[in-house]
């Protein structure tokens, strides 16, 4: 372990440096000032119903955007995961609503076929050293043909268990839906297990530097298979989430999953070289693009502007990581 | 990350994301007691212009597929200068691309949220938007349907669009007019499986050329023996061309093709013109966007049926302003008209010269 992290880093002062001590605290900032931007801008925008709204609009990409984080900290990249969330959600609604079975059990039959669609990504990242970029461009593609062989119609008339999560509790009048205290609670688990516990250091270590990882030790293989699987099962709770959201299995969906995930990754400060990042930071980049889409739209500014917008903001995520770290 | 003081300073971060997860649930929880306050510390010029806030300007909203397609932007002028017209606030949204449903609803939630009093939408997803139209309704919002109906049809409150069965209809009978005695071997490029506006046009046009009977509203294709090679294009041009490729080398004998939309038609045209049999194969389509237009003049496209995306929007404008103004809600559907455009007209089907469709097109001249 102390080859990967006894490199001491020559201290400089300035605006960088601040970055660099506290990699989130950039997106933090960023939020927070937007926030206060759009609340002068509308004064609908620092409601309840709509702040509660803009974690419920960030779901789905959140979910998504956990086990892509795990993913580019072991400096690998998932662009399969849309569409793992797709074939769950399209399995777990046609099982119980076409074949009739226990909408329960369905969920899990989903959640299982995305399980699977991970491991097969680390398998073939780790037994035949392919690089991630590819195998996941080839289950990508895998995945949204298994969905249109399965069904291309949208399925309705879900049964009220698989829409649970979409079901709403009241604080003080603001209603808020249970999906979006399961995605809090889902990035609480991730962030105490990357934080303190071996398995967590492990996947900082992999993607710090796989050889000294691997000479210190670490079962890199294993590590990488573990996250790839894991990741699977946060894109098919992504799915449940968005049919929970939806109200239907839909097999159009999650075609960008994996570029907005990624977005929300880059945005919460984590470096896409892998080893370096905040789980934490991810969650504040998903609610980043939320705001500004819930923001501007309540502006009447158009989406196309929110989507510039959003690309003006990856570059300079991705310009301040580059430079806070440029000495290193 | 895991330096000597690692673990303290993460704890100082989640601390900070914490507090500000609280500060929202804080603000949630004093609900609209919360807006007053975020908008005194706004200064009154900034609020006026941001236009969301005053409470007598009537929002309405508009939601396309997408944001580039011409016809949409199209649409969207319509809608903008009839807004302009009655005084009243647009709000404009749309799907990152076609079929993005989630992109729709999240547009539609926003809307709702910004106090529009009735929403436009053309439902990328026919059956998936349909819970959330459901919920703003609940909500007293008028939605209404423009282009593309919904499934089922009267999730909406209205529908404003063309009779798309009628427009593939139209074509048909052209076609087969036009063909005469010769023995049509066609090829359809087709929108994309279970959504109703392409197979409305695809079995209309089987229809007016006698080949086969369907219903009008299905949202399955029909298929006749005289049809070769039908392919998905999703409305896009190189697909289009891609399609035909593939259509030729399946049958060379191709001598008719219906195209889901003018980009396809052009694509189809590409490939016809590279396997250089373009004098000996007709292309018809629908749509009727300035490009299809000038398609028709310089004989790329034989016939096209135009439609008018100007008037859906402006009459859907119109309605939500009724709506705001009396309480009372248009319901049911409103063709909004479709004209068979062609330089070779035929005896017993009505159309117009391409000169009358390049003055009522949309898109770019």
């Amino acid at each position: 372990m102390s080859a990967v992290v006894s490199k001491v880093t020559k201290r400089r002062s300035g605006v960088l440096d601040i970055l660099r001590g506290s990699p989130i605290m950039g997106p933090f900032l960023a939020l927070i000032a937007a926030s206060i931007f759009f609340a002068t801008q509308s004064d609908k925008f620092l409601t309840g119903a709509n702040l509660s709204l803009i974690i419920q609009q960030v779901i789905v990409v959140g979910a998504l955007a956990i086990g892509q984080t795990l993913v580019i900290l072991t400096g690998g990249i998932d662009l399969s995961n849309g569409m793992i969330m797709a074939l769950s959600s399209v399995l777990m609604t046609g099982f119980a609503v076409t074949s009739g079975l226990n909408p329960i059990l369905a969920i899990l039959a989903g959640l299982l076929v995305g399980i699977i669609f991970g491991v097969l990504n680390g398998a073939l990242i780790t037994s035949i050293g392919l690089p991630p970029f590819i195998v996941t461009l080839g289950t990508f593609n895998i995945a949204y043909a298994l969905v249109r062989i399965y069904t291309t119609s949208t399925i309705t008339n879900l049964p009220p268990a698989q829409l649970f999560l979409g079901n709403t509790f009241s604080i003080g009048g603001t209603e808020i839906t249970y999906g979006s205290v399961l995605l809090l609670i889902l990035y609480a688990i991730t962030w105490y297990v990357l934080r303190s516990t071996p398995a967590g250091r492990a996947v900082y270590a992999v993607g710090d530097n796989p050889e000294a990882a691997r000479l210190a030790g670490i079962n890199t293989k294993r590590v990488l298979t573990g996250v790839y699987t894991v990741a699977a099962i946060t894109y098919g709770i992504a799915g449940l989430l968005l049919v929970s959201r939806t109200g239907v299995g839909d097999p159009q969906a999650g075609q960008t999953g994996n570029l907005d995930s990624i977005t929300a990754v880059v945005l919460g400060g984590t470096s896409l070289l892998g080893g370096r990042g905040q789980i934490l930071g991810t969650l504040i980049g998903a609610l980043i693009v939320g705001v500004f889409r819930n923001g501007l739209q309540l502006m009447g500014v158009g989406s196309i502007y929110q989507v510039l917008i959003t690309g003006i903001l990856v570059i300079v995520a991705v310009s301040i990581d580059y430079l806070s770290h440029r000495g290193k | 990350m895991l330096k000597g003081n690692g673990a303290r300073r993460l704890v100082q971060r989640f601390g900070l994301v914490s507090m500000f997860a609280i500060a929202m649930l804080i603000m949630s929880a004093c609900g609209s007691s919360a807006a007053p306050a975020g908008s005194s510390t706004a200064p009154t010029a900034a609020s006026g212009s941001g236009g969301a806030t005053s409470g007598d300007q009537i929002i309405v909203g508009l939601i396309t597929k997408t944001e580039t397609n011409p016809f949409f932007v199209k649409m969207k002028e319509g809608a903008q200068a009839k807004a302009d017209e009655l005084g009243v606030k647009l709000l404009t949204g749309a799907g990152a691309k076609d079929g993005d449903n989630e992109g729709q609803v999240t547009a539609l939630e926003n809307m709702v949220n910004a106090g529009a009093k009735g929403i436009l939408i053309t439902p990328s997803d026919t059956k998936a938007i349909v819970p959330s139209i459901q919920k703003a309704r609940a909500k007293g919002v008028l939605v209404i349907a423009l282009d593309t109906a919904t499934e089922p049809q009267d999730a909406v409150d209205a529908l404003f669009a063309t009779n798309n069965f009628n427009a593939g209809l139209l074509i048909g009978q052209w076609a087969k007019a036009a063909m005469g005695d010769k023995k049509p071997v066609i090829a359809t490029l087709d929108l994309a499986p279970g959504i109703t506006v392409g197979a409305q046009r695809h079995n209309g046009f089987l229809q007016g050329y006698g080949l086969a009977k369907a219903d009008a509203n299905s949202s399955d294709l029909v298929n006749s023996p005289e049809v070769v090679c039908s392919q998905d294009t999703h409305g896009d041009q190189t697909e289009g061309q891609t399609a035909m490729e593939n259509c030729l080398s399946k049958n060379p004998d191709i001598n008719l093709v219906y195209t889901i939309n003018e980009p396809a038609a052009f694509g189809a045209y590409q490939a016809i013109k590279a396997a250089g049999k373009e004098k000996d194969i007709t292309i018809v389509s629908v749509d009727g966007g300035c490009r299809g237009v000038q398609g028709v003049v310089d004989g790329q496209i034989a016939a096209t049926s135009q439609q008018y995306p100007l008037k859906m929007a402006a009459l859907g404008v119109q309605a939500v302003v009724d709506y705001a103004k009396s309480g009372k809600k248009v319901s049911g559907y409103t063709d909004t008209g479709v004209t068979l455009i062609t330089d070779k007209a035929q005896t017993g089907v009505d159309s117009k010269d391409s000169k009358f469709g390049t003055e009522n097109c949309w898109g770019t001249k």
